[in-house]
């Protein structure tokens, strides 16, 4: 409508007829047909049974060892002495141990988890500046008012990194060791390569350093408050692990979704034995240095050892509920059979 | 609005006006005579537009949304989120409202620039419009627009007379006759003109277009003036060489109100889209749901809690609902306005659908109001039958009458001759001598000019008309009549007389009418005379038989006038003519008086038409059980058997039962026609206990009804039974009705335009109400139920996501999805699909019958409400619940944590871009291309901008606008898949199985339709 067409004659006002303005479109109308509907349902119930199938058998080859180390064994005292706020630069270390009966073959993953970390509260997740850990020299020096009361220190020193996130930052170290037939020994983690690709290479950067050495960068700048070194310290055995890029705080910035999360810390180095195939069966202990505090929100601290799959670790959920799924389908399709079978076949409902 | 702002602060009681007279006219501070329509200027547009916007009620609650994001302790979503559709919304509506108001200046400036010809210091000057004056004396010459509403003083025709075409105001094509005061019409030269200082009071400007009192007062008397006198800005001078008027009003005093009434229909209206119900409900659920999370949470920060969880919430109803619904209906109404089919290619109008806003409830109406005159016949009268004197004459094969009445002519029968001398002179017509001996008739209405034609053929041919005399040519001779007095029709007296001196001196009044009003009227004696003869017997028997075959017809009749009388009466006549106060009802008994006792001459009966497939129209809205009532002013015959002619009885065998039952205030006089068909006789109103009666029936007809009454059934109808009304006419006397009943439908056929003007739709005939209705009323219903049930579901889906999260994130208002995903959910990912199915969906339209569900509102009503939210809500439920329990365990291939929350972010939120277009897959009945295209080009706008928004490129540049970097990498990870398989099938397919048993064990007629059409396909 609206355009005036230059047709003369007593025809100029007749609408076009295109099958677009008259409706006619070309179309297809798909219609519920048992024909289709029934088939369709055997169907999804056989996808959903043979996936199910072989989730399960996949993640039957996995294994996973948790432990939860809160209070256990020597670290009691150390739970104890983290109640105490006073005790904070204390250092306390304690050990558990554990035994694995079946070896954990193929790569095996170190993970500490806590639980009832609430890392998803909305004014917590926000209070972050990613301006900052990009390595913008102005954020540095000015990070974004989000990361309230986590911006400056009391000298008025901007933060780096700011923010309640960096600040709660999870602090416990761990040394695993086997305990072979002759003594103990170190089990070797990879302590890199532990974050996303685009995290370590894309979203955190360290300031452009420009001969400058990064305690310089860093000049004027103060440490999150319960850090107890600054960020470019983080990592005093490889220089380059040090600032925003440290694997343990990119890690840690990644927030988890729910209260109880696992994070990566660390990868079994298969370079020597008898640690090339896995982790052999035997006895282990960890050494903790057992820092972070956990009894103010209640929550529990924890190490998980685990094997992965193609599809990732080990995860019962997804091979059950995909067999339940495939069941329900498979039920649903046959009850509908029966309902169309006895009253709908023959189309006595379809009658005027 | 307009007009409340614009309004002057002190209200104008009268108006004087001098002519020639600045000074005292300025003393006034009339208007002048500058129309300004446009609302803006390039300063003030921003400031205006803007506050009016604001005043449309989503407009103003998104800005508070928007307000309460740009606090950071509230703030649970960015501001963007709000303003990017909110902005969109606001600068469409602001684009278009300022090319409406460019277009309405430039035709501002057009009009005011015309130039007229203004008396100015004793000589003619040219001025523009917009500088002529109240007072001012202007020339008009012939095709010339009328600059302002001025009062006739003068015109190049004798007895100043001018004619007018007011097509630009009523729509009426025929020329009017206007006449100036005896006493001012030889004013026709300049000097004279100059010199004319007469005062005219008169009532203030008004938008009554039909309606003039004023007196004039020159050199020491009084002339009352009236409609007769003026000329209307905006009519056209025609068959006029020239003219002088004086100003009266100038401006745009009635101009405004007409443009104000047409421009509000294409008002965006943005609020009124739902059922008050359902948002009522919207929001009670919005509410509750946020005073669960507010009062979980600590009282602390119970507060703002519950304002972050509104923000969050609000994406249930979110701008884009009222935007997408008023572009549906836009698209409906261009539909209608492109259908061929409903294109009458005689008159070249095409259906126009002048409002927007009623498309879907065209699917729901359940009673049509029906005008009977022009909507359902042609309303292009054929003389057909008359009776003189008791002999019945009956109009043959087009023109040859039949030859006793030819006989009768040519035997010089004195009766026959003074009923067609009637004819010729009772009326109001003009002629037009278009070239040498071919009259054209000008009449009003189209009875009159058949009257007036059938005269011509008879032998008495009306030639001229001046305001004093009436010249015929009778057998051959030309005669010429003194005219003396015209007593004007009117829908109260419903008839018309004429007092005509014939050259013999002797003075007559000769009448015709409503049969019923002229019997009242007529001389005692004479009916008791013609009561021994059959005079009288016959007449009224032939005039039940007439009306009894659908014609209309008329009672012609005629008095001698004493010459002594008739001086009283005349002396009388003009002082009440003067007077400005009940003029004209002072003039209604003057008339009443003079046309008693009157002698019957016979009666005439004019055929009208039917228009071109009525009865089929009428039964297939029957099959449809939409209830027809026709609402005339014919008498109880002429309704009744155009009843039968339209097939509303459905029934031959019926039988008239005439029922008193519920006559106990002995006003009704029904028929009850074998239940099928009411006929009531309405000199009274419709009560309650009618009503119910009158619903049982499928047709009603009420005959015998003002134009008020029919707008007092509709709204008794629409009171007492809250169904959809729609009422269709063609008239000035359907106004009303059109007006009251929910959906008006105008005619756009023989009475002009005023009907249409006041209509939501016309089209220019009645048959075109099928495809109108059970066609596009149909349609726009079912898509606007699709579209909203949908929509509900889909955006229940995508918000109470949140609501489930807030049980594992404390209630902290933390969002599940990336902003940008909220942000474009709805104006992006998923809006295009919903809209190509709200335009393109069909259904099938072979049975009349499919039209019900539309009337008992079942495709969107509150349980299919309650339904599409539950199936939202149990959509997000499973959304959130079936990765919450894989995630915790999950991790990448390469032993990276997975759970993070933007990885849960980003798997939700593609399961629940793919659950939704796969269920609108499932909604979708009618898939044309438009639909494909747009359904997976969603999905793959999705993942494009999914990529593009969490890219290395965006986060270099804003860092903390696109903290979701990277994370469209998780998209290659097989679990994330896997849980968006499952998802997707364990969402799906409930709804599947549902809709499966539904359409096996209850189908609905609408599933029996569509099997039955794909069982046809594989038969045949």
């Amino acid at each position: 409508m609206g355009k005036v067409k230059g047709k003369p004659g007593p025809l100029a006002r007749r609408p076009d007829n295109s099958a677009f303005k008259q409706q006619r479109l070309p179309a297809w109308s798909p219609m519920l047909t048992a024909n289709t509907v029934l088939p369709f349902f055997y169907f999804m119930a056989l996808i959903c049974l043979l996936l199910g199938v072989w989730l399960l058998l996949t993640v039957q080859n996995t294994q996973e060892m948790k432990l939860d180390y809160t209070e256990a064994e020597t670290c009691n005292k150390c739970f104890e002495m983290r109640k105490n706020v006073s005790n904070a630069n204390e250092t306390c270390i304690c050990t558990v141990n554990f035994r694995i009966d079946k070896p954990f073959e193929g790569d095996v993953f170190f993970y500490y988890g806590l639980r009832n970390f609430h890392q998803n509260l909305r004014r917590y997740m926000d209070s972050r500046d990613d301006g900052q850990t990009v390595g913008r020299k102005k954020n540095l020096k000015d990070p974004s008012s989000y990361c309230e009361p986590f911006l400056k220190d009391p000298s008025g020193r901007p933060i780096a990194p700011c923010g309640a996130v960096a600040n709660s930052i999870f602090n416990d170290s761990f040394t695993l060791r086997y305990h072979y037939s002759n003594g103990i020994g170190e089990v070797p983690l990879l302590r890199e390569g532990l974050t996303w690709y685009t995290d370590k290479y894309i979203k955190f950067r360290n300031p452009t350093t420009d001969n400058l050495t990064l305690a310089q960068v860093f000049e004027g700048t103060a440490p999150p408050p319960y850090w107890q070194k600054p960020v470019y310290k983080l990592d005093p055995s490889n220089p380059m692990n040090n600032g925003f890029i440290n694997d343990d705080f990119i890690v840690w910035m990644r927030e988890a979704a729910f209260p109880n999360f696992k994070k990566l810390y660390g990868i079994l180095f298969r370079n020597d034995n008898p640690f090339t195939k896995g982790l052999p069966a035997g006895n282990y202990s960890i050494d903790i240095s057992y820092n972070f505090p956990v009894q103010y929100f209640r929550g529990r601290k924890e190490v998980v050892l685990t094997t992965v799959t193609w599809f990732g670790g080990q995860n019962h959920f997804l091979p059950i509920a995909y067999l339940v799924t495939s069941s329900l389908i498979l039920l649903t399709a046959v009850v509908l059979t029966v309902v169309w079978w006895k009253f709908g076949k023959d189309g006595k409902n379809m009658k005027e | 609005m307009e007009a409340f702002w614009r309004r002057k602060p002190h209200v104008e009681k009268e108006r004087r006006v001098k002519a020639n007279a600045w000074d005292y006219n300025d003393r006034f501070s009339y208007a002048d005579n500058r129309i300004k329509t446009s609302k803006y200027n390039i300063f003030t547009f921003l400031p205006i537009n803007l506050f009016e916007q604001f005043q449309r009620v989503a407009n103003a609650y998104f800005s508070v949304l928007l307000i309460l994001q740009l606090i950071p302790e509230i703030s649970s979503l960015s501001w963007f989120t709000t303003i990017v559709p909110l902005v969109f919304v606001l600068v469409i509506t602001a684009v278009k409202d300022a090319t409406d108001d460019y277009f309405r200046y430039k035709s501002d400036q057009q009009v005011n620039n015309r130039q007229s010809q203004v008396l100015i210091r004793g000589s003619l000057q040219n001025e523009k419009w917009m500088n002529v004056r109240v007072g001012d004396i202007i020339k008009l010459e012939n095709n010339q627009f009328v600059a302002a509403d001025i009062l006739l003083l003068c015109s190049s025709e004798p007895y100043g007379l001018c004619y007018v075409e007011t097509a630009e105001l009523d729509g009426e094509t025929n020329l009017k006759v206007r006449q100036a005061l005896t006493v001012t019409s030889d004013l026709g030269d300049i000097s004279k003109l100059m010199d004319f200082d007469g005062e005219v009071i008169c009532e203030p400007p008004n938008n009554k277009l039909d309606r003039f009192t004023g007196t004039l007062y020159w050199k020491g008397n009084k002339y009352p003036l009236d409609n007769e006198k003026m000329l209307l800005r905006g009519c056209v001078l025609r068959n006029t060489e020239w003219c002088f008027g004086m100003v009266i009003f100038a401006g745009n005093s009635w101009f405004l109100m007409v443009l104000f009434s047409t421009s509000i229909s294409c008002v965006y209206i943005f609020l009124l889209c739902l059922d008050g119900k359902v948002t009522d409900s919207l929001i009670n659920i919005l509410s509750t749901l946020t005073v669960v999370c507010a009062s979980i949470s600590a009282v602390f920060s119970g507060f703002l809690t519950f304002w972050s969880y509104i923000i969050i919430l609000n994406t249930v109803v979110p701008i884009s609902l009222y935007v997408s619904v008023e572009v549906l209906r836009l698209g409906h109404s261009y539909f209608i306005n492109w259908d061929r089919k409903m294109y009458h290619s005689p008159m070249g109008t095409a259906a126009e659908a002048r409002t927007t806003t009623l498309n879907e409830e065209l699917g729901q109406v359940e009673f049509i109001f029906s005008d009977k005159t022009g909507t359902l016949t042609q309303n292009i009268m054929v003389f057909s039958k008359c009776s003189i004197n008791g002999q019945m004459y009956v109009r043959a094969l087009f023109k040859f009458f039949d030859s006793s009445l030819v006989e009768a002519i040519k035997m010089e029968d004195p009766a026959v001759q003074e009923f067609f001398r009637l004819l010729a002179l009772c009326h109001t017509v003009m002629p037009e001598e278009k070239s040498e001996g071919n009259l054209v008739y000008q009449a009003q209405s189209p009875d009159e000019g058949a009257l007036v034609t059938a005269a011509r053929n008879f032998g008495f041919v009306f030639r001229a008309r001046t305001p004093e005399t009436v010249t015929l040519c009778e057998m051959g001779r030309t005669v010429t009549y003194q005219l003396l007095a015209i007593l004007d029709f009117n829908n109260v007296r419903k008839r018309m007389s004429v007092i005509v001196r014939s050259p013999e001196g002797q003075i007559k009044l000769y009448s015709k009418g409503a049969d019923t009003i002229i019997f009242e009227r007529l001389d005692p004696s004479n009916l008791m005379i013609c009561s021994l003869s059959q005079m009288f017997i016959f007449p009224s028997f032939f005039m039940q038989e007439f009306a009894g075959e659908g014609l209309r017809t008329l009672a012609l009749a005629y008095k001698d006038l004493d010459e002594d009388y008739f001086k009283v009466w005349m002396k009388r006549l003009l002082f009440a003519s003067t007077v400005i106060e009940n003029r004209e009802d002072q003039l209604a008994v003057l008339y009443d008086e003079i046309e008693l006792g009157m002698k019957l001459l016979g009666a005439t009966a004019i055929e009208d038409k039917l228009q071109e497939g009525v009865p089929e129209t009428i039964a297939c809205l029957n099959l449809a059980d939409i209830k027809i009532w026709v609402l005339t002013g014919d008498k109880l015959e002429t309704a009744m058997n155009i009843g039968y002619s339209c097939n509303i009885r459905v029934s031959s065998a019926g039988h008239v039962e005439k029922t008193d039952a519920f006559a106990d205030d002995s006003v009704f006089e029904e028929a009850i026609i074998a239940e099928y068909a009411l006929v009531i006789n309405g000199h009274s109103l419709l009560e309650h206990i009618l009503l119910d009666l009158a619903c049982l029936c499928k047709t009603v007809i009420c005959c015998r009804v003002t134009p008020m009454q029919k707008a007092q059934v509709v709204e008794l109808v629409k009171r007492h039974k809250r169904a959809v009304t729609l009422a269709i006419g063609d008239g000035a006397n359907d106004v009303s009705m059109i007006k009251t009943a929910h959906i008006g439908v105008g005619i756009s056929g023989q009475e002009g335009m005023q009907a249409v003007l006041a209509s939501d739709y016309s089209f220019a005939q009645f048959r075109y109400l099928q495809r109108l209705l059970l066609v596009h009323g149909r349609w726009s219903y079912f898509r606007m139920c699709n579209f909203l049930g949908y929509f509900f579901y889909k955006n229940f889906a995508f918000t109470l996501v949140h609501f489930w999260y807030g049980f594992f994130c404390g209630f902290s208002a933390q969002t599940v999805y990336d902003q940008w995903f909220i942000t474009l959910f709805n104006i992006v990912y998923t809006s295009l699909p919903v809209l190509a199915m709200g335009l393109f969906d069909q259904n099938s339209l072979r049975y009349p019958s499919l039209y019900k569900p539309g009337q008992q509102n079942l495709l969107f009503n509150k349980r299919q409400f309650f339904l599409c939210t539950l199936q939202g809500m149990a959509t997000s439920f499973l959304l959130f619940f079936i990765p919450y329990g894989a995630f915790p365990l999950m991790v990448k291939e390469d032993g990276s944590p997975f759970s993070d929350q933007q990885a849960f972010a980003v798997t939700i939120a593609t399961s629940l871009v793919i659950v939704v277009s796969v269920q609108i897959g499932l909604d979708t009945h009618y898939w044309t291309a438009v639909n494909h295209l747009f359904i997976w080009g969603s999905l793959m706008v999705y993942f494009a901008i999914l990529f593009a928004m969490q890219s290395d490129g965006l986060f270099g540049i804003f860092p903390s606008s696109f903290p979701f970097i990277g994370e469209s990498g998780s998209v290659w990870q097989k679990s994330v898949w896997l849980v968006v398989l499952l998802t997707t099938v364990v969402c799906v397919m409930p709804g599947l199985v549902v809709r499966f048993l539904r359409v096996d064990l209850f189908p609905t007629l609408t599933d029996k339709v569509q099997q039955l059409q794909v069982y046809s396909k594989y038969f045949y």
